[in-house]
């Protein structure tokens, strides 16, 4: 074992004394100590905060889930009859549903433009990169209330834009939040909105990972654009792709605000439920509903089973597509 | 071996410091508790929306030297949430804490949060509407809440709409166009008829409220609590009435931007108005439309629609205090200057009769004598037995029902199948 640099130098002036001995023995085992332990202080305030905000609401939740818990009343434990239920619960399909259909709506679409814009920001003629960098940014700067209610607003069936813009066409007013379809548009709309700039800096940032001198053997061997970028740049970038499909898998899986905040608030997402998303349903059984917060809690646990599973589904999935 | 222990030990010093954090998460100072007799220094008081109470709480700060703080919140939706973290963690709740009609009902079944107001307060049962005092009750006979306001219905109505569609004006022959909700039915057509296609009200939930609660029955819970929305008359009756209305409706959800802001634009000229709803039709209406609005009589007779109670939480440091605090907010004399201020419409029968009430005009309803139209209708109110998830089965099964019908997205006899498939579970308890 090695001095550490941590180790006190005897002071030179020091007179030699019966207890030196002792006194080298003491900073022996300080040092050891030092070097043994020492690193684990140095990382304990990160596991001491995910301990208490995040390992310990998983660990209550899934004691939770076990109850048939009343938030200001009596907890009585029921063993798995929370999971159960789950399973011949049509509002947790419906709402699974809705999570996945609107999740695809706003994914696909929004990884494909965050694609094409990083490929066009990358390249190297563009005047002004960093101004367009930036500004294709700004949507993730506002507030997602902010984005909801003005998207909101924009939707309305009676004084919206989109309306009075369908109106020139022809178009009869469209009850935006009365139809599966058009909700699910309408908060995909948002959704992009926020996120495709966010995705295309990541993107980009794996872009310019990849090294130049691919391009120009690639261009003196007469390689088009095009094919640079299905050659070159798709397959360089999997681990960036990787990375940005499970981010956005986790996103869309919590959807949660731009939906409730469509339909001002109402957690049960449009009269019928047309757009209510996991998220929500667990809100509604887990804090909305008083007595069914054990069964929240079981909704709470699925949600991060699936994410799980789609995050694994979409990973396998990239990797084979991309190789 | 060494390896083995280490790892232990380190998984002990590990457990023991987040059990730390924890515990100083978790021990507040809620463990000095008062010596008897002794004052408090501060009573804290939670409401919602407005209640006028401002004035109040000064005075009682002279009379008495405690200080109060008044916190406000503007709307339930964000209220409520507050309130069951206040009583699922057992901290953070006000001394005294107002609770309306729906929130009451929901906490009953559990009434150990709350203190028992007899023993701390004087004998009130003879001195408010006597249904009214009874809801304050909770099924264990502990008396949760003192009543402060009742939501007495009437119809805010736009004068200058009735008239450019041939409609009559006048407060009484308003009222008199709908002695029933079939002669309002009718109104509605002739509204549309003169006004070129527009509608009367602003959305079929908002009559189903208005029949509701008129007392004519239980509504989805029997007295005994059993869930009975399904087969209730009372329900079927609103349901009908309601659904009957939907070519006078402008299909505005309550609350929505489509409502509010069709209160300016005049999308419909007519919505019912508790008392407290007053001061959120002229909010949404604005200054440039004061004067245009009236007050009529509900058709059918007379209802109540919300209302609130003031009660005091189990937690509370000083439950007598707080009782005695209570009590003086729910006076008769405090009732009417509460009314004056904000409008919350008074429970206590000495402040019913109190001149200073019955005399007094709403300025920017074209001076209509609201004090006299919700006091008459007040008399009016038939009971109504609430059950404890009353406000989940109306928000989120009857309503959201009514709305699919009222939009078209499904027929009468699919959208009562939705409400009774789900009046089942949002009723649950």
């Amino acid at each position: 074992m090695s001095l550490s640099a941590t180790t006190a130098p005897p002071s030179p002036a020091a007179p030699p004394s019966p207890d030196v001995d002792a006194r080298r023995r003491r900073g022996r085992l300080l040092n050891r100590f030092d070097v043994k332990y020492s690193p684990y202080f140095y990382i304990a305030p990160f596991f001491l905060i995910f301990g208490a905000f995040g390992l310990y609401p998983m660990v209550r939740t899934a004691w939770m889930s076990l109850h048939d818990w009343d938030m200001i009343g009596d907890h009585t434990f029921i063993g798995f009859d929370n999971y159960t239920r789950l399973f011949s619960d049509e509002y947790f399909w419906n709402a699974l549903v809705n999570t996945f259909g609107i999740f695809a709506l706003s994914t696909i679409p929004q990884l494909l433009l965050a694609l094409f814009l990083a490929n066009l920001l990358n390249r190297t003629f563009l005047r002004a990169k960093t101004f367009f960098r930036m500004a294709i940014f700004m949507p993730n700067v506002v507030s997602v209330a902010a984005v909801a209610i003005v998207f909101g607003m924009l939707f309305q069936r009676e004084f919206g834009l989109f309306n009075w813009l369908l109106s020139f066409v022809g178009v009869d007013p469209v009850d935006w939040d009365g139809q599966r379809w058009s909700s699910w548009f309408a908060i995909s709309t948002m959704v992009n909105w926020r996120w495709t700039g966010y995705n295309t800096l990541i993107l980009l940032a794996g872009m310019q990972a990849i090294p130049k001198d691919l391009y120009e053997a690639a261009a003196i061997d007469g390689a088009s654009q095009w094919r640079q970028f299905w050659q070159i740049t798709l397959p360089m970038l999997k681990p960036t792709f990787i990375f940005v499909v499970i981010l956005s898998t986790i996103g869309g899986m919590q959807l949660f605000t731009e939906p409730l905040l469509f339909a001002n608030g109402n957690i049960l997402g449009g009269s019928q439920r047309e757009f209510q998303t996991l998220a929500m349903y667990m809100y509604e059984m887990g804090i909305s509903n008083l007595n069914t917060a054990g069964y929240g809690a079981a909704v709470a646990w699925a949600i991060f089973m699936i994410i799980v599973v789609v995050s694994l589904f979409n990973f396998l999935l990239v990797r084979r597509s991309a190789k | 071996m060494s390896v083995t222990t280490r790892r232990t030990r380190l998984a002990a010093a590990a457990l023991a410091a987040i059990t730390a954090i924890g515990g100083l998460a978790a021990c507040g100072n809620d463990d000095d508790k008062p010596a008897a007799g002794e004052k408090p220094a501060k009573l804290v008081v939670d409401t919602f929306g407005e209640m006028g109470y401002d004035e109040l709480v000064k005075q009682y700060e002279k009379d008495t030297g405690i200080k109060v703080e008044l916190r406000k919140t503007a709307q339930l939706a964000e209220y409520r949430p507050k309130l069951v973290r206040y009583l699922a963690t057992g901290k953070g709740a006000a001394d005294v804490t107002a609770l309306e009609e729906g929130i009451l009902n929901e906490f009953k079944p559990n009434a150990r949060n709350w203190s028992d107001l007899a023993p701390l307060v004087s004998d009130h049962s003879k001195d408010y509407l006597p249904w009214k005092w009874e809801l304050g009750k909770a099924p264990d006979g502990r008396l949760i809440g003192l009543p402060t306001d009742v939501g007495s219905l009437a119809v805010c109505y736009r004068k200058d709409l009735f008239q450019a569609a041939g409609l009559p004006t006048e407060r009484d022959q308003v009222s008199a166009l709908w002695p029933d909700w079939n002669g309002f039915h009718q109104a509605g057509l002739k509204y549309k008829q003169g006004s070129g296609g527009k509608a009367l009200i602003d959305s079929i939930t908002a009559v189903s409220n208005g029949v509701m609660f008129q007392g004519n029955g239980d509504l989805f819970y029997d007295k005994e609590d059993n869930i009975i929305a399904d087969t209730s008359p009372a329900v079927k009756n609103a349901w009908d009435t309601a659904t009957s209305m939907a070519d006078i409706s402008a299909k505005a959800q309550t609350w929505s931007p489509e409502w509010s802001g069709g209160f300016k634009q005049g999308t419909f000229a007519a919505t019912f108005c508790p008392s407290w709803m007053l001061g959120i039709v002229s909010d949404n209406s604005g200054p440039a439309n004061k004067g245009k609005w009236d007050v009529a009589s509900v058709p059918g007779g007379g209802g109540n629609w919300g209302g609130s109670w003031l009660a005091v939480p189990a937690q509370s440091k000083y439950p007598k205090e707080a009782a005695k605090l209570a009590e003086y907010l729910t006076n008769a004399k405090s009732q009417v200057e509460a009314f004056k201020l904000k409008g919350p419409l008074p429970t206590n029968l000495e402040a019913l009769k109190n001149d200073a009430f019955t005399s007094y005009t709403n300025e920017y309803f074209s001076n209509a004598p609201t004090g006299k139209i919700f006091g008459e209708s007040v008399a009016k109110i038939q009971p109504t037995h609430l059950g404890p998830k009353h406000q989940a089965v109306k928000e989120n099964a009857l309503e959201p029902a009514l709305r699919a019908f009222e939009s078209g997205q499904a027929n009468k006899a699919k959208a009562w199948e939705q409400f009774t498939k789900d009046a089942k579970t949002q009723g649950a308890f």
